[in-house]
């Protein structure tokens, strides 16, 4: 399963609406470590389906959404509920890292 | 079991896949999970690499890298090595999901992880204004006041890099002259958004919740002020990643895996290392795959000292079986 792709058009309903957690894989193409661990995402949203909910924000595509959130670096993972920024977890890291950063939202 | 394990994906150990896998050893190579392809990935033109005269990416690079070991018979593994006992004649590597491969040799190629500057601001505002890859987050920094800290090859690099996103790039350097090269150097000094600092070092980074400065320390008076800016680029050089085998292996004193001469041996027979972990000189991508080279005609040549011995031992075997029979 494949992260799915949010932008600034749907972000209120996607993101700041939803149900249940919701994480924000911020990223671009041109982004090396970003292409690491968009897979490790996969694996973790198919895994944990239903506790959270994995999105995909291009910076490139939606620099408002960016900047609004103080991006600086990426890939930056942001999980989102009731609309709030309640994680922030900056760079690449291996699964069971993820993992453990996301352990109140996975279990 | 296999025959060789190359821990590490950068070219040291993906060019010691290339000689391995091409002398039948059928090697297991671990790449790690977030850091495939090593520190070139994080480059972008590579201008110095021996036949590419229009240089190539480095990611580029290293996908070819890894295309040729692959396609030589080399077993390309997207886990991360947490621990190495190597006191055996099988050496056993332990990953990340605690699961253990085997095998009679080892060639560790885990290169260098930058350096850090090692104050407090840097740690606290790392992601919010402090950076150690230009390429990944200097598009978030357009029409900025940015700093680089350092003054070799990759300091150089990112500054230019830096200026097509920033509106001005200070470069923070402790002496009055850089290390870089020639060409790196005259591109970064011919650059109008690029201002040198020189005999400066940084003491500390401010702000709350993003970078809005660096506290400067003048190396030839002491004195110290503020400089305003919204981002650091640190690129002070790399330390050997050791701490998989500091407690094993014999280390130099400059902080590299010990090996023997020219050669990639280490202190225990049948562990031989290359790339940035031994060298403190010259960490090329070259040299790396040249060393990388080294480490796996060495193996080999190991490996088929054993084979060797375990012939004779058969061959023994079957002499004292002989009078029962």
């Amino acid at each position: 399963m494949t992260a799915t792709a949010t932008s600034s058009k749907t972000w209120t309903e996607d993101v700041l609406q939803a149900d249940g957690p919701v994480l924000v894989d911020f990223w671009a193409a041109w982004c090396g470590p970003c292409r690491m661990v968009a897979p490790i995402l996969d694996e973790i949203a198919s895994e944990h389906q239903g506790k959270i909910t994995i999105l995909k924000l291009n910076v490139d595509e939606n620099p408002d959404l960016a900047m609004k959130y103080q991006i600086t670096s990426i890939p930056a993972l942001k999980v989102f509920e009731a609309g709030e920024v309640k994680k922030t977890i900056i760079g690449a890291k291996p699964k069971v890292a993820l993992e453990q950063d996301l352990a109140t939202f996975l279990a | 079991m296999s025959k060789l394990i190359i821990i590490g994906s950068g070219p040291a150990g993906f060019t010691a896949a290339i000689y391995a896998a091409r002398a039948e050893l059928s090697p297991v190579l671990f790449a790690s999970s977030v850091e495939v392809g090593g520190e070139l990935m994080n480059t972008t033109e590579v201008e110095n690499f021996p036949g590419f005269p229009e240089g190539i990416q480095g990611p580029e690079l290293m996908a070819k890298l890894q295309e040729q070991a692959e396609k030589f018979g080399t077993t390309v593994r997207y886990d991360d090595v947490t621990a190495l006992d190597l006191s055996g004649d099988v050496k056993r590597v332990t990953l990340g999901n605690g699961a253990v491969e085997e095998a009679d040799a080892v060639i560790f190629a885990t290169g260098s992880a930058y350096r850090k500057i090692g104050i407090e601001g840097e740690q606290r505002l790392s992601g919010h204004g402090v950076s150690y890859c230009a390429t990944c987050d200097g598009f978030f920094f357009r029409e900025r006041t940015i700093a680089v800290v350092g003054g070799g090859d990759s300091a150089m690099e990112e500054a230019t890099f830096l200026t097509r996103f920033a509106s001005k790039v200070y470069v923070i350097h402790r002496r009055e002259e850089l290390r870089a090269s020639k060409i790196m150097q005259q591109r970064a000094f011919a650059d109008p958004k690029i201002e040198f600092v020189w005999n400066s070092e940084v003491v500390d980074i401010l702000g709350e919740d993003s970078v809005s400065g660096v506290v400067l320390r003048s190396t030839v008076d002491g004195s110290t002020r503020e400089l305003p800016l919204e981002g650091v680029f640190v690129a002070i050089g790399n330390d050997p990643r050791t701490h998989l085998v500091h407690d094993q292996l014999r280390l130099t004193d400059a902080g590299t895996v010990w090996v023997d001469g020219r050669s990639s041996r280490t202190s225990i027979t049948g562990v031989f290392a290359a790339g940035d972990v031994i060298d403190p000189t010259y960490r090329q991508a070259v040299t790396a795959a040249g060393s990388g080279t080294v480490a796996a005609l060495d193996a080999e040549h190991f490996l088929a000292s054993l084979d060797d011995a375990g012939a004779l031992a058969a061959d023994a075997d079957q002499i004292e079986e002989l009078p029962v029979a």
